[in-house]
C-alpha cells in the first residue's frame, strides 16, 4: 500500500465536476510530477487533498498511511505530514513569517520549542534556502513578491518536515536564481526526511532541479496519460496540445 | 507613544490579566460592614457622605447629582439600556476590611486571595511604584514607593485625599474638567461615587515606573462608581494604569466612574486601562482629561469584558502646542455591545491630535465606534488624525463606524480612514493547512489585526492583551 493512495477521485465545486477520476500513488522518498494545461484541475487536487471546504468529492477515496483522509480536518491532514505549498498563498497582515511559522510548528509538537532552538533552526534552513534575513519579521506573504512568497512557502515547508508535500506550481514567479535554490534545497530536505514530493506544473521548469520518477498528465480532470522522467521533456517539446489531439484520437 | 514611562520591565497588565477567565467570574463570599438596599434615594446619598465625614460642599455636590440625575432622561442614543434597572442596584457596599490598609497583610483573607489570584501584589513588588485596590465601594489597600511620596507625589484613596487635601481636591473635583452635570451617568457617578484614586506629580517630578489601581466590584447586583482624579503639575511625567474586573452573577451590575485628569503645561500624562467587566455589568464610564501648553496626554484602552459598555475618552486641548494620543482596542463577542470611541477638542493653536481604533465583533456582537473631533476657529494649524478599523470575525457580528469631525478653522491638517473588513475564507484555510485548528486560525488572524496597536504598547502589556483577547476568542 502507498503512502498516498488517490482512488477514482472525482470532485467538484457546486455542481460543477472539475476531477474525473483520478488515482494515483506516492510513496514517501518519491518524486512525482503532475502536469497539465492551465484549468486541467492541478490546483483543484492539490486542494482536495489539503482539505479545503470549498470542494466537495462526490466519489472515490484517499487514503494517507492507511488512514482516511477525506475525514480528516485541514489541521489533522497537515498535523499527520501533509504538506501544500500554495499556487497562491494568502496574505496574513500583522503576523510575521517567524511567528507564523513557530506556532505552526508548536500546533503540532507536544510541548512548544524553545525560542532559542527555533530560532536556531529558521537560521539553518534560511541559509538552505537562501532567504534574506529581513523577510522572516515581515508580515506573512503582504507585499512579497511571487519569488518571495514561493521561498517563504518552502521555508514552512523546510521547518516542518512534512512526510508528503505538494508543490503548486512552485516554479511560476520565480526567477531562474530563485528556482535553482529552492529545487536543490527541496531535494536536500527530501534525501534528508525522505519526504514524499507532488510537484504540480504547467511547465516544466522545476523538474530540471528536482527529478521525478513519475510523470502524469491531467488534461481536463482526468489524467490522459503517465510515464517517467522522459514524459516531462517530451512536453516541454511538444506541449499538451499534441497530447490533448492523441487522446481526442 | 513614548510618553514619560519608559517600557516596564515586567507586565504592565499581568496584575490586570489573569490567564484564565473563571480567575476573574469567581466570586468570593460576601461579607459587608455596611450594605445598602437596592435602590437610590437621598437619604442613601446623604448617608454615604455621613459615613465618610465629607465637608458640606460634598453632600452639596452629591445632592446636585442626584437632583439631575431623577430629572434627566436616558440618552436618546446608543446601546439599549432598557434592562438596566436603577432601583435593583445596591450603590453602596463597604467591605469588611480595614480601609486604606498599606500591609498587605492587613487585608482580610477573601478579598487577599482575590487580590493574589490576580496577582495585584506580587506585580507591585516588581515593577511598579505604587498600588491601591478597590473592593466594591471601599479602597483596601494602598501604597507607593517611599522615594515618591518623599517628592511629594501624593497616591491616596478618593475619600482620604478628600479628608487630607480639601483645597485641592475642591478645586478640582467635577469642577472645569467634568461637570456634575455633564450627562446621565455623570449625575448618578457624583451622587454615589466612593472611593477611586487621586494622584498629585509635584512639578518636574518624573514617576519612572507606573502607578497602579485595580478595581473590583464583588457585590451581587452592586454598583461601583469609584472617582479617579490626576494632576500632573507642570513638566511632571506620570503613566498610570488601571485595571478591572467583576464576578459573573446572573443579575445585572452596573460600573460608572469618572477620571477626571489635568495634564499641565509641558506635562506627559499616560493612563492605560484595561477594563474586563464581567458580561453582565453596564460600563457606563466617562474619562475626560485637560491638556495645557505643550502638555501630552495619551490614552491606551483595552475593552473586553461588559455586556454594554459606553466609554468615549475625551481630551481637551486647551493650550498651544497640546497633544493628544487616543489607542483602544475593543472586542464585542456574544450579547456584548461595545460602544467606544473617542473625543477631542482642539481650543488651541498646533495642537494634535492621533485617534486610532480596532474593534473585534464576532459571535454576533456589536462594536461601535465613535469619533469625535472638534476644532474651533483659532486653533490654526491643529493636526487630526483619525484611524478606524474594524474586523468582524462572521457573518453574525455588527460593526458600525460614526466619525464626527467639526471643524471650524480653516488652517488644519486633517485627516480620516476608516475601513471594515471580514475574515477571509482562503485565510483561514492557508493558516488551518499549516496545522491550525479553525480558532488557532482565527485567533491568529485578529492578533495580526490588532498588531499594529499592540506593537506601540510596552512588550509585556502587548502580550498579556494578546492573552487576553485570545482568551475572548476561546470562549463560547
Ligand atoms: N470557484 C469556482 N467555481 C467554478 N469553477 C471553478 C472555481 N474555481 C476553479 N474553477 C474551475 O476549475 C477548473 C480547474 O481549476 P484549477 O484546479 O485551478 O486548474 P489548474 O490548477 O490546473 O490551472 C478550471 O476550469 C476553473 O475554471
Ligand atoms: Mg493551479
Amino acid at each position: 500500500m502507498a503512502d498516498l493512495e488517490i482512488r477514482n477521485l472525482h470532485a467538484a465545486i457546486g455542481d460543477k465536476e472539475i476531477l474525473s477520476g483520478i488515482s494515483l500513488d506516492i510513496n514517501q522518498g518519491e518524486v512525482v510530477a503532475l502536469m497539465g494545461p492551465n484549468g486541467s484541475g492541478k490546483s483543484t487536487l492539490a486542494f482536495v487533498l489539503a482539505g479545503h471546504p470549498k470542494y466537495t468529492v462526490t466519489k472515490g477515496s484517499i487514503t494517507f498511511q492507511g488512514k482516511n483522509l477525506l475525514q480528516m480536518k485541514p489541521h489533522e491532514r497537515s498535523r499527520a505530514g501533509l504538506f501544500l505549498s500554495f499556487q497562491y498563498p494568502s496574505e496574513v497582515s500583522g503576523v510575521t513569517v517567524s511567528n507564523f511559522i513557530r506556532t505552526a510548528l508548536n500546533a503540532r509538537l507536544p510541548a512548544p520549542i524553545k525560542i532559542v532552538e527555533f530560532a536556531k533552526r529558521l537560521k539553518e534552513k534560511m541559509q538552505l534556502l537562501n532567504v534574506d534575513s529581513k523577510l522572516v519579521n515581515r508580515y506573512l506573504n503582504e507585499g512579497f513578491s511571487g519569488g518571495e512568497k514561493k521561498k517563504t512557502e518552502m521555508l514552512q515547508l523546510s521547518l516542518l518536515e512534512p512526510k508528503l508535500a505538494i508543490l503548486d506550481e512552485t516554479d511560476s514567479g520565480t526567477d531562474v536564481d530563485a528556482l535553482r535554490v529552492i529545487g536543490e534545497g527541496v531535494t536536500k530536505i527530501a534525501q534528508s526526511t525522505n519526504m514524499g514530493i507532488l510537484i504540480i506544473t504547467h511547465y516544466n521548469r522545476i523538474l530540471h532541479y528536482i527529478q521525478p520518477h513519475q510523470v502524469h498528465v491531467l488534461v481536463a480532470g482526468k489524467i490522459v496519460k503517465s510515464g517517467g522522467a522522459e514524459l516531462a521533456h517530451e512536453i516541454e517539446k511538444h506541449g499538451f496540445d499534441a497530447m490533448k489531439a492523441k487522446e481526442v484520437r | 507613544m513614548d510618553a514619560n514611562a519608559k517600557p516596564v520591565t515586567k507586565s504592565d497588565v499581568s496584575a490586570l490579566v489573569a490567564l484564565d477567565r473563571d480567575v476573574f467570574d469567581h466570586a468570593d463570599t460576601e461579607k459587608h460592614t455596611y450594605k445598602s438596599v437596592p435602590g437610590l434615594t437621598e437619604e442613601l446619598v446623604r448617608e454615604i457622605s455621613k459615613q465618610k465625614n465629607e465637608p458640606q460642599w460634598m453632600l452639596d455636590l452629591r445632592l446636585k447629582g442626584l437632583h439631575h440625575f431623577l430629572r434627566t432622561p436616558l440618552p436618546d442614543w446608543g446601546p439599549s439600556l432598557k434592562k438596566l434597572n436603577f432601583d435593583e442596584i445596591i450603590y453602596f457596599a463597604r467591605p469588611d476590611a480595614k480601609q486604606d490598609s498599606t500591609n498587605w497583610e492587613e487585608v482580610p483573607k477573601e478579598i487577599k486571595t482575590t487580590f493574589d489570584r490576580l496577582g495585584i501584589p506580587k506585580a507591585e513588588q516588581q515593577w511598579l511604584a505604587g498600588v491601591g485596590a478597590q473592593y466594591d465601594s471601599d479602597v483596601v489597600y494602598h501604597k507607593i514607593r517611599d522615594d515618591l511620596a518623599a517628592k511629594g507625589v501624593i497616591f491616596e484613596d478618593m475619600d482620604v485625599a478628600l479628608q487630607k487635601y480639601p483645597e485641592l481636591v475642591k478645586q478640582h473635583f467635577m469642577t472645569n474638567c467634568i461637570p456634575v452635570t455633564d450627562h446621565k451617568f455623570i449625575m448618578l457617578h457624583a451622587a454615589v461615587w466612593s472611593g477611586g484614586t487621586f494622584i498629585y506629580v509635584p512639578k518636574n517630578v518624573k514617576v519612572d515606573l507606573p502607578l497602579q489601581a485595580y478595581f473590583r466590584m464583588n457585590a451581587k447586583k452592586g454598583g461601583q462608581f469609584e472617582h479617579t482624579l490626576i494632576i500632573v503639575d507642570e513638566g511632571a511625567q506620570l503613566h498610570y494604569i488601571e485595571g478591572c474586573s467583576a464576578p459573573q452573577y446572573n443579575a445585572n451590575s452596573l460600573h460608572a466612574g469618572c477620571v477626571e485628569i489635568y495634564v499641565k503645561k509641558g506635562a506627559r500624562m499616560r493612563y492605560s486601562s484595561v477594563e474586563n467587566w464581567s458580561k453582565n455589568t453596564y460600563n457606563l464610564n466617562t474619562k475626560r482629561g485637560i491638556v495645557e501648553e505643550n502638555g501630552l496626554l495619551e490614552w491606551v484602552s483595552a475593552q473586553t469584558g461588559s455586556g454594554v459598555t459606553m466609554l468615549y475618552p475625551c481630551s481637551v486641548l486647551k493650550g498651544q502646542y497640546a497633544k493628544a494620543d487616543h489607542i483602544s482596542i475593543a472586542v464585542a463577542g456574544k450579547n456584548q455591545d461595545q460602544d467606544t470611541g473617542a473625543k477631542v477638542y482642539h481650543l488651541a493653536p498646533h495642537t494634535s491630535s492621533i485617534i486610532r481604533a480596532k474593534s473585534i465583533s464576532k459571535d454576533g456582537g456589536i462594536s461601535t465606534f465613535r469619533g469625535h473631533v472638534k476644532v474651533i476657529k483659532g486653533a490654526k494649524d491643529a493636526k487630526v488624525s483619525v484611524k478606524c478599523d474594524a474586523l468582524m470575525v462572521d457573518a453574525i457580528s455588527v460593526s458600525n463606524t460614526f466619525p464626527y469631525m467639526k471643524i471650524m478653522e480653516s488652517e488644519v491638517d486633517v485627516a480620516h480612514e476608516a475601513t471594515v473588513g471580514k475574515i477571509d475564507a482562503e485565510q483561514l484555510f492557508y493558516l488551518m493547512s499549516r496545522g491550525l485548528t479553525e480558532e488557532q486560525a482565527t485567533q491568529m488572524v485578529v492578533a495580526g489585526f490588532i498588531e499594529p496597536i499592540v506593537k506601540e504598547l510596552p512588550l509585556e502589556y502587548a502580550v498579556e492583551l494578546n492573552r487576553l483577547i485570545e482568551l475572548e476568542m476561546e470562549s463560547h
